[in-house]
């Protein structure tokens, strides 16, 4: 046990509350103060199988899952189909507790519910408790439950036990219930807290390792946040008012917010029939003056190609956010990957064009699904937001502040009613939509029901008022157009400060780079790095298309090597970095993992010290190490 | 004041305000029964006074796709199948827009089956117009899904062994509230038919039946037909939807055996439209949201004045 945080896992079956209650958890400690980060693991199941979600608690920022936990409220999975070892997923009612033995650290707590769990079912449980120093309180948290309420009020005995035995006020977890609960289920939850606090009080103490949560304070106002929330926050603040969806994990949680805020603010969502006309609908919506978007995983995203290159070939603007979980095909619906990047980079027929953001954390998918939007509109591309599970699912604590900004509903560039009365038309009085020499390849769009912007808007390859055609001298000019917005765009990102992430000592004699959701974990690997005598800096690329060239050049000229981490098994980021920078393929070699978890920090302090430093092999085999070319 | 000033606006049309000044060479073969959809849907557009400039025409892609090449007015060449959903969005972006959507019988029937079953479903209000000639026309000449049992193609050597799709009854069946079928032999009942679709509110389908003289030389040119609302030979109630069902279905049989019967198989006035069930719930605004963009004195609502409360 670490003095200086607590990290949290409550364990019990899918169906179990454990999302909510852990979610109030970490809130409750926020607002005591304290910095919070969570780490769900569930499966892809609506009732039974084992799920936890770990709260990280810390006085300092913490942006990472930590390696390991130290205490754990194991509650027992009370929709087991199936409780025998011989079953096909094993013994499900009792993986709260045998599931979650491996990663607990030496020294650590074990609270678990002897009402539905019996520790006689998991092997070598008290020679393991002996051997690892464990302290267990057993508890029938469900007895207790039931003597004051209903069963599934054993997570809130389970929550009182951990307030007592980590001394956090009961007020803290209290007040916060009140908030969120009716009258008429917060008065039993009270009288089960009480209970559970009381009995911990009064059995146990004598031995029990000091555990307390450490005290903090926010000099600021703080919100608990998910990624999946900021992005939809961002699209609000954009003026987005229209979303076209239909569910997939994870991506239904991006259309769920939108879904359930956009009519409070005069929008629109539409869950519409498949992914190819959820992507067309936004398509259409923004074609006719609306700001719009759309968005899936992986399987469905692929559906979407079609309307990503018409939008792309007809200059519609749109925003689509793509979920990365585990694939190929329907591969691990809840488990985070990032294998998705290839696809999402290159996706759909032609010479075609999209930008793409990777935002690391809450914070970063506010400010880069703005940006999205911003350039989508302004240069009439498809823009993409590019995410995963983990970083869509995990909650911390963000300034409020940083949510503090004007909205922005800016259609971009659109020509007015008057601008068209001198704009230029062709012989049958329509608009010329899509010139040929505009300054950054960008020809202004006007809007259905203006009057004199008529034009035709087509996939087929078309002159400057939209007729099809196909004679080269048309074609060359209006592909050539088409691209020069990418260069355009690239100079307009590289006047951005700090979408990419720079981390660490500048002279560092090593690098890491990594995209997306794994850089936080990157970061807390850096800071340990150095704290042990490495020298170790991080560059986080979140501009994936148009890529940082420059940017990133400088950085791996910087240094001697860089590990290049990511959660996939064919190292595509670093592909994606050698095949537009064209060189540095002797320098940069791969720290993947694809197991359906994300990298813990030690994990990346271990295969970079092995790797880089030692040429050794690495412990374990969750992680996999690919060495540079010369190597 | 609204910003786009075409929509409503008031004034005399001529159909010729619908033929583009320079007016691109056809890709249409002589006699193809897709100039008499472009002929109806001018003369419906230019009897409902519609500025070419508050209509946007959706197509698909195929021959029928071309329709809004010949159309003058704001344009959507879409994707193969897809542009129910392009034109569903416009409409509900902007519902002062008049959105008619096209395409051919595989476009709406096959790939964009889909899209043609829920947009039926849900009632949008606008216009779709499949183009039938019972073939794939551009790809020179294939089995679609609506080519007779048996019909031989390159890609179907020995005849197809699939029963055609029925068009009237699938979309009844799916919840369109106004169905016809028309013919390009026909054309004064073809543009009366447009016109009533257009001013219906909810999902109007026309079936559009239009020769193929290159690919389909077999099929019949769609003469002689007859209008099932003007003939005495079938009594039936078109606002009813079992005697509609049941028209429908011998229309479908009777067509491979020579007999052309067309007309208004089912009219439903009172099912709201997709629009009218939204505002409903209040999952739509009144006002087009289109309009919202180019108002200088809207307050557009902040996350952190309205959703931030929640995570503290």
């Amino acid at each position: 046990m670490t003095d200086d945080e607590l990290i949290w896992r409550i364990a019990g079956g899918s169906g179990d509350g454990i999302a909510s209650t852990s979610q109030n958890f970490a809130k409750a400690l926020m607002r005591a103060g304290l910095h919070v980060f969570t780490h769900r693991h569930y499966p892809s199941r609506i009732r039974g199988g084992h799920t936890y979600t770990e709260v990280r608690v810390s006085s300092e920022p913490v942006k990472s899952r930590g390696d390991g936990y130290n205490f754990l409220l194991a509650l027992g999975d009370s929709f087991a189909r199936n409780p025998q070892e011989s079953a096909y997923y094993g013994n499900e009612e009792v993986k709260p507790l045998s599931e979650n033995l491996d990663e607990l650290d030496e020294g650590g707590v074990i609270v678990y519910d002897s009402g539905l769990l019996d520790t006689d079912d998991i092997p070598d449980f008290d020679e393991r408790v002996e051997e690892n120093n464990w302290y267990v309180y057993d508890i029938d948290l469900r007895t207790m439950a039931r003597e004051h309420g209903r069963e599934v009020m054993r997570n809130t005995a389970g929550v009182a036990v951990t307030c007592a035995i980590a001394g956090i006020e009961p007020d803290v977890i209290k007040s916060l219930m009140e908030d969120t609960m009716p009258e008429k289920v917060f008065d039993p939850n009270m009288s089960v807290f009480d209970d559970a606090y009381e009995t911990i009080q009064e059995e146990f103490d004598a031995d029990a390792p000091d555990v307390s949560v450490p005290e903090g304070e926010h000099d600021e106002e703080q919100v608990l946040i998910s990624g999946s929330d900021s992005i939809a926050y961002g699209a609000l603040d954009e003026g987005c008012r229209f979303i076209a969806g239909y569910p997939m994990t994870p991506w239904t949680e991006v259309f769920t917010i939108m879904s359930q805020n956009l009519p409070e603010v005069g929008g629109i969502s539409e869950q519409v029939e498949d992914e190819i006309a959820a992507a067309a609908l936004a398509v259409g919506a923004s074609h006719a003056g609306v700001k719009a978007m759309s968005g899936s995983s992986g399987g469905g995203f692929a559906l979407m190609s079609e309307p990503l290159g018409l939008a792309e070939m007809t200059e519609t603007p749109v925003v689509l956010v793509e979920a990365m979980r585990a694939g190929p095909s329907t591969g691990m619906p809840t488990k985070p990957e990032q294998a998705d990047l290839e696809h999402v980079l290159y996706t759909s027929q032609g010479d075609s064009h999209r930008v793409v953001f990777a935002p690391a954390d809450a914070e970063e998918a506010y400010k880069q699904t703005r940006r999205a939007f911003q350039i989508a509109y302004e240069y009439q591309i498809p823009s993409i937001v590019l995410y995963d599970q983990k970083n869509g699912g995990e909650m911390r604590n963000v300034p409020a502040s940083v949510f503090d900004e004007e909205p922005n509903p800016d259609l971009g560039s659109v020509i007015s009613e008057a601008e068209l009365a001198d704009a230029p038309h062709d012989p049958s009085g329509k608009y010329n939509r899509f010139q040929h020499d505009v300054e950054d390849g960008v020809s202004p769009r006007s809007i259905p029901g203006q009057k004199g912007g008529r034009y035709l808007a087509t996939g087929n390859e078309h002159m400057p008022a939209g007729h099809i055609a196909e004679s080269p001298d048309n074609r060359v000019n209006q592909v050539n157009r088409r691209m020069q917005k990418m260069e355009a765009i690239r100079a307009d990102l590289d006047g951005d400060e700090g979408t990419n992430t720079h981390y660490g000592p500048e002279e560092a004699e090593y690098g890491i780079m990594t995209f997306g959701s794994q850089q936080g974990t990157a970061e807390e690997a850096v800071d340990r790095l150095n704290e042990s005598g490495h020298s170790v800096k991080m560059l986080g690329v979140s501009e994936l298309a148009p890529y940082p060239v420059e940017e990133v050049t400088e950085f791996i000229q910087s240094v001697d090597e860089v590990l290049v981490i990511e959660m996939n098994a064919s190292a595509q980021f670093r592909g994606l970095t050698q095949k537009e920078l064209g060189r540095f393929g002797e320098k940069l070699s791969s720290l993947l993992k694809y197991n359906g978890n994300p990298f813990e920090p030690a994990e990346i302090v271990d295969g970079f010290v092995t790797s880089i430093v030692e040429d050794g092999t690495l412990p374990g085999h969750e992680t996999k190490f690919v060495p540079a070319a010369s190597d | 004041m609204s910003a786009f000033s075409a929509i409503g606006e008031d004034a005399e049309r001529d159909r010729n305000e619908y033929t583009p000044g320079l007016e691109p060479q056809p890709t249409w073969c002589p006699g193809c029964g897709d100039f008499g959809v472009l002929k109806a849907l001018k003369g419906a557009a230019a009897e409902l006074g519609l500025s070419p400039e508050e209509m946007l025409v959706c197509t698909g892609i195929g021959c029928s796709g071309k329709l809004n090449s010949y159309f003058e007015s704001y344009g959507f060449h879409t994707i193969h199948g897809r542009s129910l959903p392009i034109a569903r969005a416009a409409k509900l972006a902007n519902p002062g827009l008049t959105v008619v959507a096209a395409g051919g019988d595989g476009d709406g029937y096959g790939i964009g089956g889909n899209h043609f079953t829920h947009t039926a479903r849900e009632n949008h209000d606008f216009t779709y117009i499949v183009f039938n000639n019972e073939i794939f026309g551009l790809t020179k000449g294939q089995t679609s899904p609506t080519s007779p049992k048996g019909h031989k193609s390159k890609t179907q050597p020995h005849g197809s062994a699939k029963d055609p799709i029925r068009p009237l009854s699938l979309s009844l069946t799916a919840g369109a509230s106004y169905i016809a079928r028309t013919a390009a032999v026909n054309p004064n009942q073809a543009k009366d038919i447009i016109v009533e679709a257009i001013e219906h509110d909810g999902f109007s389908h026309v079936d559009f039946l239009t020769q193929c003289p290159t690919w389909n030389k077999d099929a019949k040119q769609y003469v002689p037909y007859i209008d099932i609302n003007e003939s005495e030979d079938y009594e039936f109630d078109n606002t009813d939807r079992s005697e509609a069902s049941e028209m429908m279905y011998e229309t479908e049989n009777v067509l491979h055996e020579g007999t052309v019967l067309t007309g208004r198989y089912y009219v439903d006035e009172d099912r709201p439209s997709y629009q009218q069930e939204k505002r409903q719930i209040g999952e739509m605004p009144e006002e087009p949201l289109a309009e919202r963009y180019f108002d200088d004195d809207y307050e557009w609502e902040r996350v952190y004045d309205t959703f931030l409360d929640k995570h503290k």
